[in-house]
């Protein structure tokens, strides 16, 4: 997208002006955090199976062309057909040619990040194909012209008020109506129209299997099935790091996906594709945009082996606290910070610094990727490749400096009490980041090592 | 160079060192009762569950349930009178209309509460997600203790296949829990003793 971006800091600042509604949105998240948890307890050999799955995918990881090659074979083998596409760029136009070839002008989705990163709505839309979203919370951002602030709950930062509106003005409900049942039978009816009326249906994928050529697409309201079931062309978008060995590893995954996500046990529908139905072309674009770099990096190779849960999102105290719209990314919240800076690290510099570093993110992913870990390690890459503004670098360089010379230390220790001391005003002001809602603290007489000292001596 | 072989090329230069697979994959979840617990995990889950002798009795109650209802399609021979709805019609499109589809469904998981349809039972995908109410029938000695289990009965898959576990739903609008998005609006799954 050409929008100018908003630096994380800056917008989540925005964010927070309003606290009551700051508040629900962290309640909120957290509510589906401790759902995970619940559901999570109830497995027995739950840590177990994350570990399992760390292991399948590091497997993936180290045979990823030879998997994508067996698929390939495989799903040609069942009638369908497979394309490649190194970026963004080359999947939009794959999926535009596919329309054209077709005579197809208007076409349902259901969810997909991958097509969110490539912007291919927004091609589309230029090149004259209407896409409609067919998962309500897309469906709504789609109307609002937003993108998905959360990659399994796309509309969370919205409230029923705000759909309310925005049902009343694009599909004729009830002007201040918010009860959901209503709101979610006119989204209903609106969008049966849609599946009905559209020959050609575009999912993303959660799951490919290499050794049957097949692939899952998990959805609750039952949106991909849908639109595939009824469209005389399904279009399949998958990043590549999304293929597994064998269908039986998909009991592993599955196990693992929705507890993570929202605390279900499954989700309601777990769509297993191989062949395209009688007359009907089924098409998959393997994509990379970037995935190869990612692969080469061998301190953030991991975060491909990430399934898409949101665990990450919902426990993080900085994304609660921020909206998924400050991370200016597809793909919010922790992972999407890793994510991000292999795509454009200038572009993307500021998102592994919205991190406290907790590593809450890291325990609960269900495939045990280190995330806290590759966002501090993103920061010094990000620093020493000067893509950091100038004063975060000249705050950081200083600090080394300080740091790492005791007799400088200790005097710039003395400086600064003093200082708080005696003209408070150098300090507790706008110029000083620290003091942003946070109360300066009362300086100590003396410093922990002058204290010491004193107290060896007695 | 075509992109595929860029991206293959790339891969093959990029990819960590070799790792193997784990060797445990699977793990046995063994409940007192597998039937309760499947019925617990529906009942959770907005699904009826009803036990039923033998193909008289479930005639019997799939009239009793759906007494006022038409347009009522099924994929099960016992069942075709009850049906009014022919799904002889090639076209998916058609089954717009139906209003309550009982469809024979293979197995259930007794851990999250999905049965598994497929092709194999199916003269349509689209019926099960299009059609507005929804139950399945299912033989009561078919039930599998986990996801383990139930992808070893799946070796060989059809060219489509779904695991359902409940209604349609959706927590979209300020995570307020919805039945009945786009698919099926009630499911009741019917466990039969003589199958």
């Amino acid at each position: 997208m050409s929008k100018t971006i908003i630096e994380h800091s800056v917008a989540s600042e925005t964010f927070n002006k309003d606290e009551p509604y700051v508040d629900w949105h962290d309640e909120t998240l957290w509510f589906v955090r401790q759902k995970r948890d619940k559901s999570s307890k109830l497995l027995p050999e739950w840590e177990q199976l994350r570990e399992v799955a760390s292991g399948i995918k590091n497997y993936v990881l180290s045979h990823m062309d030879e998997l994508l090659i067996a698929f390939e074979q495989k799903a040609k083998e069942n009638g369908v057909r497979i394309h490649w596409a190194a970026d963004a760029a080359e999947h939009n136009e794959i999926v535009l040619g596919l329309l054209r070839q077709n005579n197809i002008d208007k076409m349902v989705k259901s969810k997909s990040m991958l097509t969110e990163e490539c912007h291919m709505n927004e091609f589309l839309s230029k090149n004259g194909i209407e896409v409609i979203d067919t998962d309500l919370g897309e469906r709504i951002v789609q109307l609002r012209n937003e993108p998905p602030s959360h990659i399994v709950l796309p509309a969370i930062h919205l409230k029923k008020k705000d759909i309310g509106d925005l049902f009343h003005e694009h599909l004729g409900t009830e002007a201040g109506a918010t009860d959901p049942q209503y709101l979610t039978e006119a989204a209903r009816q609106h969008l049966r129209d849609k599946f009905l009326t559209r020959r050609a249906a575009l999912t993303g994928v959660n799951f490919a299997i290499a050794e049957t050529g097949g692939f899952v697409v998990s959805t609750n309201e039952g949106n991909a099935d849908m639109g595939a079931h009824l469209a005389d062309i399904h279009i399949a978008s998958m990043g590549f790091e999304k293929i597994i060995p064998t269908q039986k590893d998909l009991a592993v995954f599955l196990r693992l996906l929705a507890r993570s996500a929202t605390g279900q046990p499954i989700t309601t529908y777990s769509s297993h594709f191989k062949r395209p139905r009688a007359g009907q072309e089924m098409h998959i674009i393997i994509v990379d945009n970037g995935r190869t770099t990612q692969l080469g990096r061998a301190d953030f190779r991991n975060s491909l082996k990430c399934i898409r849960c949101g665990a990450c999102m919902n426990t993080c105290p900085v994304y609660r606290r921020s909206g998924g719209h400050s991370y200016h990314n597809a793909v919010a919240g922790p992972i999407g910070s890793i994510l991000a800076p292999n795509l454009d690290m200038t572009k993307n510099a500021d998102l592994p610094f919205a991190s406290t570093l907790c590593g809450s993110c890291s325990n609960v992913c269900p495939v045990k990727i280190d995330i806290h870990d590759q966002l501090y390690k993103w920061r010094q890459v990000l620093v020493k490749g000067g893509h950091v503004p100038q004063a975060k670098e000249i705050g950081i360089k200083a600090m080394s400096v300080v740091l790492s010379q005791p007799r400088f230390y200790q005097w710039s220790g003395r400086l600064g009490r003093s200082l708080m001391r005696t003209v408070p005003f150098v300090v507790n002001n706008g110029m000083n980041p620290w003091f942003k809602q946070r109360e300066m603290p009362e300086p100590p007489k003396e410093s922990f090592r002058d204290w010491y000292i004193r107290n060896r001596k007695e | 160079m075509t992109s595929r072989d860029r991206i293959l090329q790339q891969i093959k230069l990029n990819k960590p060192a070799e790792t193997l697979l784990p060797q445990t994959t699977r793990f046995d979840s063994l409940y007192e009762n597998t039937e309760d617990k499947f019925i617990e995990t529906l009942t959770a889950i907005y699904t009826e569950v009803i036990v039923v002798k033998d193909l008289a009795e479930l005639v019997r109650k799939a009239g009793e349930l759906y007494a006022s209802v038409v347009n009522r399609a099924t994929t099960i021979p016992a069942l075709a009178d009850w049906a009014d709805f022919s799904l002889n019609d090639p076209d998916p499109h058609a089954l717009e209309l139906i209003e309550i589809a009982i469809l024979q469904a293979e197995f259930g998981v007794a851990e999250n509460g999905a049965v598994w349809i497929s092709d194999t039972h199916l003269p349509h995908r689209a019926l099960p997600f299009i059609t507005q109410n929804l139950a399945f029938v299912i033989p009561r000695n078919a039930i599998v203790n986990n996801m383990h289990d139930a992808y070893e009965r799946l070796h060989d898959t059809t060219g489509w296949g779904c695991f359902i576990s409940g209604p349609s739903k959706t927590a979209d609008i300020e995570q307020s829990l919805v039945i009945g998005a786009h698919g099926a609006r009630s499911l009741v799954i019917f466990l039969l003793e003589d199958a």
